[in-house]
């Protein structure tokens, strides 16, 4: 139930960031809070009581409890999918900076209506 | 962006080939112990990386270039495609055609080992070619 | 056996693309050209598959529910004809329109990227196998928004990646609570856990999550706010496909084949569609008559639209969903026309402001015709498509006891087409000023491409009872079926 929570509470602090935070760079760092945050709860939903990993080494002997192997897997995807958009983010905060000459969320503005 | 002093430089050029090394059998035993592909690949990277800030960008730009990174890039990836592909001939895509082997050696688990050693050379390629791209964007500040 | 093909096809061309350009320049447009007509061909030849069954393919000879299957219903097939039409017209437009850019490659890659995660969310039948394809789709659609790298186009594909990403995050996490409580990933493994024993708190959160996350992609109203920037932004043929096909397959193909194949219909659910479909529909057409900017103008009408097909899903009644279902086969055709001309006016006239234009159309008369068409089957006139979808949504919503509601959609009809009414007069109509005397027709494959889409609308509005009997029907049944998907899967 710990982990659960902590990792409620990271998706908030992930999210403030995103809407609050008013620098560029302070943003793409509250995303990759909120994901990794999500990926934590993802990989911590196949926990079962007293077992261990999924890694078996002898064959003489066998594993006898272990953890779900399923969500780790797919966490490893979620995971690349988010390297992939936080260097594709990274990519245009830096041509970002080169045009407006700021980081600043409130000066880039000129979309409007 | 310059380079580093003579002992980092030394240092690097010693390192290299051992991050190298690990990075590859991070790959290989990617169905025995925990990593692959994917962690295999960012070792890899991550040796390249070293040359690279130890040397600069002014040196490293020649011997290290994004052409490269780009092929090495599609080829991994058409590999992966290809592994896939090849499946259908018995039936499925992604169907395992190679025999699984005696667990719990090097060559066992059927097509796994062939699609983390594309994985992984996709992976490294594509992790150094986005770090050349950022590192070597020259700013001019616009007043 | 034909089903993989949607998927490796176009994700093997893109891998290629980059290894043959290094070697010839005008690779990059055979290689997308000669795949974008292969799986046009691959999905018309599918509809006649099709009369037997749906096609299950299990990838990798696993079994259902251990292993990903890959299911082609009607439902599916629906979707995947309008995004080869689409991408077949958008690629032979990209041939001359993407000479002002640099690098022609990697826009290509990205194209045929995006294509492999659309197609891919549409065939599959695993839910994190969708949020796999569904990640690469965005990803390359956030850098396709980015390509012209010029200052608005990176701000719009920055508010867009945020938003998108904020959205695809509330899926993962959807996901992540249905697979703890459930403990299963098929879509059909999953409709048949939820209706035996599912937690009803569960499936109200998890249902929550799901629909914010496909209602940010589909910019139905509270959600829309990246729409007007990005679509813009992004070169013209990307943005006839962002708002012709992307939308519908990210955000309403999404949201009907999990709520009506997977959770089941519940009142709520239709209820909440309707709320959105009704305030899209009504906010997004007031603001679209201020726009000077065409393509922001042709934005905002598309979120209008959308909110019509969401009201004609949220009637659960046969027409109702029929509508809906004509409608996203009308629009995508339609709106990706009218993006394509605005690309045209861009390439020749180099603006997009509807003030400095003017009688452009004695200078490019295909450009003028095939703006009218579209514009016309958007706004709903006979013969076009547009009005026979529209008409089965209003009739669709007065049988379901929503009389406001058609009425409502009867008026924004007319409001329709006046805005679009304003954007040919100012654009095509009058005298033509004295800095565009210059201006040439475009070039011919631009042109190839805006008459195939034309034709299209005509075609599809002459002949739609027997589009309707073979391609839309079906795909009703699919979905007033409801849980029933689970033993057409199960089955074979």
């Amino acid at each position: 139930m710990a982990v659960y929570s902590a990792c409620i509470l990271l998706i908030g602090i992930g999210l403030y960031c995103i809407v609050v935070k008013r620098n560029l760079v302070k943003i793409i760092i509250g995303f990759a809070i909120l994901e990794y945050a999500v990926n934590l709860f993802f990989a911590s939903v196949g926990y079962r009581a007293s077992a261990l990993a999924p890694i078996v080494v002898d064959e003489a002997r066998p594993v006898p409890s272990c953890v779900d192997p399923l969500p780790q897997a797919l966490v490893l995807t979620a995971i690349v999918i988010g390297l992939g958009v936080t260097a594709l983010m990274i990519a245009i905060a830096y041509r970002l900076y080169e045009k407006y000459g700021t980081f600043d969320v409130s000066e880039i503005r000129r979309l409007r209506g | 962006m310059q380079g580093m002093s003579v002992i980092v430089k030394t240092i690097a050029r010693m390192m290299v080939g051992f991050v190298f090394m690990y990075g590859i059998y991070i790959i290989l035993h990617g169905h025995l112990t925990p990593g692959g592909g994917f962690a295999g690949g960012c070792i890899v990277a991550g040796a390249f990386v070293l040359l690279y800030l130890a040397y600069g960008r002014d040196e490293a730009k020649e011997k290290l270039q994004s052409s490269l990174t780009s092929i090495f890039e599609s080829i991994g990836a058409f590999l992966f495609w290809l592994i896939a592909l090849t499946g259908i001939i018995w039936g499925y895509f992604f169907f395992n055609f190679i025999e699984r082997g005696t667990p719990l050696s090097i060559l066992s688990g059927g097509i796994i080992p062939l699609a983390n050693i594309a994985i992984g050379i996709k992976v490294a390629s594509a992790l150094f070619g986005i770090f050349i791209a950022l590192a070597s964007v020259k700013f001019v500040l616009r007043e | 056996m034909i089903v993989p093909l949607f998927v490796a096809i176009p994700l093997g061309l893109s891998f290629l693309i980059p290894l043959f350009s290094k070697v010839s320049r005008r690779s990059g447009d055979l290689l997308t050209n000669l795949g974008t007509a292969a799986l046009l061909v691959l999905s018309l030849y599918s509809i006649r598959l099709l009369s037997g069954g749906p096609l299950v393919y299990h990838m990798g000879g696993w079994k259902p529910p251990f292993g990903i299957v890959l299911v082609l219903d009607s439902l599916s097939l629906l979707v995947l004809v309008c995004v080869s039409v689409v991408s077949f017209a958008c690629s032979l437009y990209s041939i001359s329109y993407m000479d002002q850019f640099t690098s022609k490659w990697k826009f290509y890659t990205l194209f045929m990227l995006m294509i492999t995660g659309l197609n891919g969310v549409t065939v599959t039948g695993d839910v994190f196998n969708m949020y796999v394809f569904f990640e690469i789709a965005a990803i390359a659609s956030y850098a396709l928004v980015a390509f012209g790298t010029e200052h608005e186009e990176l701000e719009a594909a920055f508010k867009y990646m945020v938003v998108g990403s904020v959205a695809s995050m509330a899926i993962l996490l959807s996901i992540a609570l249905l697979y703890g409580g459930l403990g299963t990933l098929n879509l059909a493994d999953l409709s048949r856990k939820i209706a035996g024993a599912g937690d009803p708190r569960l499936l109200a959160f998890a249902g929550a999550l799901f629909l914010t996350g496909f209602a940010v992609k589909a910019a139905l109203v509270p959600f829309h706010s990246w729409l007007p920037d990005a679509h813009p932004s992004a070169p013209a043929p990307i943005s006839a496909m962002l708002s012709g096909v992307f939308i519908k397959v990210l955000g309403v193909y999404a949201i009907s084949r999990i709520f009506f194949n997977v959770f089941g219909v519940k009142p709520v659910y239709l209820n909440l569609l309707l709320f959105f479909g009704f305030a899209s529909l009504v906010i997004a057409a007031f603001l679209a008559l201020k726009q000077s900017d065409m393509k922001r103008l042709l934005a905002y009408s598309t979120i209008s639209q959308i909110g019509y097909i969401a009201l004609g899903l949220g009637t659960g009644t046969p027409l109702g969903i029929m509508g809906a279902l004509f409608h996203i086969l009308s629009h995508s055709t339609g709106k990706a026309l009218l993006f394509l001309t605005s690309g045209s006016l861009v390439y020749s006239a180099q603006t997009r402001n509807l003030q400095e234009m003017g009688g452009l159309e004695e200078r490019m008369p295909v450009t003028a015709t095939s703006f009218t068409v579209g514009a016309l089957s958007i706004a709903g006139v006979p013969p076009f498509h547009g009005f026979f979808s529209k008409l089965f949504i209003i009739i669709g919503l007065w049988q379901a006891q929503r009389y406001a509601l058609a009425v409502v959609g009867i008026l924004i009809s007319v409001l329709t087409l006046a805005y679009m009414l304003k954007a040919e007069k100012h654009a095509f109509f009058g005298r033509i000023r004295e800095e565009l005397r210059g201006v040439k027709e475009s070039p011919a494959t631009m042109l190839v491409a805006l008459v195939f889409l034309a034709a299209l609308c005509i075609g599809i509005g002459l002949f739609f009872p027997w589009i309707v009997k073979v391609l839309i029907e079906p795909a009703r049944d699919v979905l007033l079926k409801g849980i029933a998907y689970a033993d057409t899967v199960f089955q074979s």
